[in-house]
């Protein structure tokens, strides 16, 4: 089976944000960039699947040489080969979409791991996108996979819930929580990493459809009112939840 | 002939949600302000409170039927809206951030190509163009956002645009069709309920618990709190990974993110992760018996105390008020 992993570089998240000069990208200073959590599942995911089903799981991840370190990540747990889509611009989810889809459809896997969303920018929709563009179906937000031929039984979660899907390969899935427990790179996967091929191309050119005009840290909020240090506190808190903020 | 906003509404189980009343709110409100037709478009079989559309503003609404559409199924909508669309001068979409919503706005997006911004929470008119505001890194900052293509995707943060009900709504104009043969390569087969609980995502109110419960059976403390208040159970990551909660009442980055009138944390720190997914909450209220967690910073009103005595108070005591 051909296998590809989506992979991006995000700040940890631990991270207290600094706006940047230009108040258009964070304060990059201090940083430390992880592999997206998310994208931890869909690297174990894809792992898994390889075990199962045999053949090669690649990693494809756009951003700057700094996201190596993320590929990296993934081929010491284990995955095969990665490619480096560069791209020293900001690119909006669009772009990132129209970039993995360019070099993927090259490729065609079977099926596309992504996490279901990067902690960096929360859009949740490059591999909707990417489906989109590859003309491929996609799952997102799946806690539960089954492959059985070209069938896909999925559950994804939903408000109060949980929907089974049913789709086909080939096929894009977007992995939430649940799904798996990643595994850790071990001390020889770390090694075996250094030696695996990273390829890099460079991104094409492809206009933003959206815009950053400006980013902002939201309004500080004013530490409240410590209305007790017992129990004996609790109808004060009550009478002012009532009748002061109103919202029981 | 002016352009169109559409609303695209959100059904379960033939029930329109809450969350597509705000889609309406807002949609009527932005074409107001822009000067655009508002409309709304529904996809299911029967819908039971499809009468309730035009008490929120919105009058005309386009109903695609069939039996097999009752669930969700993101191959048969895409095509159902971008061939309706097509047909239209649309300038707006406009879906609930939601696991539907997240799920069909990009593919939308990328089949007309159009600009999609996602999980707005706020919107600034007083500029040349609209100016989109969403959080980004979890809520620790915020970005804003234009769009530089034609049609515009919107999906709008649950809770945050309230449904607004209207004086003299226009009769509704219903505007029903029959859909032949939908695309169901992609389709929702069944749907597992979690047994009759509130989801943290769709809750006023949330009472979250967390290592400060000390064990899965004291999160019944938590529980009743969240009975008398009607209220939906929420958990931090430590009390999830421990195994006391499931999944999918973690509250926090890489857990859900939550906007209710009221949270209530008990027992739980503040981590920066879990403030992430909490913080822009319009009231919190914090129990915790160490006066220097974190959560005490963001909260409107805390107790520094020990919750396995103040919690039972608490339930006590708003019983009262319920009575
Ligand atoms: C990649 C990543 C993602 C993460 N995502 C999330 C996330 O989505 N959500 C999340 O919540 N966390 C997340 N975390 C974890 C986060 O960093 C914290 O570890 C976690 O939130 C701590 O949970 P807690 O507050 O329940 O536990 P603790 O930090 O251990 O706090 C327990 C609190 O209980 C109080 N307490 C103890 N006994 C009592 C008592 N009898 N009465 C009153 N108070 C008492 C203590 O004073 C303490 O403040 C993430 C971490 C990482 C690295
Ligand atoms: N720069 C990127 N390079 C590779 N994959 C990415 C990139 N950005 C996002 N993705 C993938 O798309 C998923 C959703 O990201 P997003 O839509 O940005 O929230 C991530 O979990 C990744 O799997």
């Amino acid at each position: 089976m051909k296998i590809a992993v989506c992979v991006s570089h995000v700040p940890d998240t631990a991270t207290k944000i600094k706006i940047g000069a230009d108040e258009k990208m964070i304060d990059p200073a201090g940083v430390v960039y992880i592999i997206n959590p998310y994208d931890e599942f869909a690297v174990e995911e894809s792992l898994k699947t390889k075990e199962k089903f045999g053949g090669e799981v690649i990693a494809v991840s756009v951003g700057n040489d700094n996201s190596k370190e993320t590929i990296r990540k993934s081929l010491a747990m284990g995955v095969d080969r990665g490619i480096l889509l560069k791209c020293d611009r900001a690119l909006d989810s669009y772009g990132i979409a129209k970039a993995l889809s360019e070099e993927l459809k090259n490729y065609v896997p079977d099926i596309i791991f992504m996490g279901k969303q990067s902690v960096d920018y929360d859009d949740a929709i490059v591999g909707q996108l990417t489906s989109e563009m590859l003309g491929i179906s996609c799952i997102t937000n799946v806690i539960e996979l089954k492959i059985d031929g070209q069938k896909i039984t999925a559950e994804r979660e939903i408000e109060g819930g949980k929907e089974v899907v049913e789709s086909e390969l080939p096929i894009i899935i977007t992995t939430q929580k649940g799904l798996n427990e990643p595994r850790y790179a071990s001390l020889k996967g770390i090694m075996a990493a250094k030696k695996k091929e990273i390829a890099e191309k460079q991104v094409g050119d492809f206009s933003n459809l959206t815009e950053v005009l400006k980013i902002k840290k939201p309004a500080e909020k004013q530490p409240g009112r410590i209305v007790g240090t017992d129990a004996s506190a609790v109808p004060e808190l009550v009478r002012l939840l009532h009748e002061e903020a109103k919202v029981i | 002939m002016p352009k169109y906003i559409i609303a695209i509404l959100e059904q379960r189980e033939n029930k329109l949600k809450k969350i597509s009343f705000e889609v309406i709110s807002f949609s009527k409100s932005l074409s107001e302000k822009l000067g655009l037709e508002a409309a709304a478009i529904v996809i299911g079989d029967e819908i039971d409170n499809i009468s309730e559309i035009n008490n929120y503003g919105i009058s005309k609404v386009f109903h695609f039927k069939n039996k097999l559409l009752s669930n969700y199924s993101v191959s048969a909508y895409s095509d159902i809206i971008t061939e309706f669309v097509k047909q239209l001068d649309v300038e707006y979409l406009v879906l609930g951030d939601t696991s539907l919503g997240k799920d069909l706005a990009p593919r939308i997006a990328a089949r007309i190509k159009a600009g999609c911004v996602m999980d707005i929470v706020n919107i600034n008119l007083s500029e040349e163009t609209p100016i989109f505001t969403r959080p980004i890194y979890a809520g620790k900052a915020l970005v804003d956002m234009k769009f530089n293509s034609d049609i515009k995707v919107v999906t709008i943060r649950p809770n945050v645009f309230k449904g607004q009900k209207i004086d003299n709504p226009n009769t509704l104009n219903i505007d029903s069709k029959e859909i032949q043969n939908p695309n169901l390569k992609t389709r929702v087969i069944e749907i597992k309920k979690a047994e009759g609980k509130l989801d943290v995502a769709e809750a006023d109110i949330i009472v979250s618990g967390g290592r400060g419960l000390k064990g899965p059976e004291n999160f019944s403390l938590v529980e009743n709190l969240a009975d008398v208040l009607g209220a939906a159970v929420g958990a931090s990551r430590a009390a999830v990974d421990a195994g006391w909660r499931s999944h999918r009442d973690q509250v926090g980055q890489t857990g859900k993110t939550v906007s209710p009138s009221l949270y209530i944390a008990c027992g739980i720190s503040g981590a920066i992760q879990h403030l992430a997914g909490m913080s822009s909450s319009k009231y919190i209220v914090a129990i915790n018996k160490d006066k220097d967690a974190p959560i005490f910073s963001i909260a409107d009103y805390g107790i520094v105390g020990d919750l396995f005595e103040i919690l039972p108070a608490l339930t006590e005591e708003i019983k009262k008020i319920n009575s």
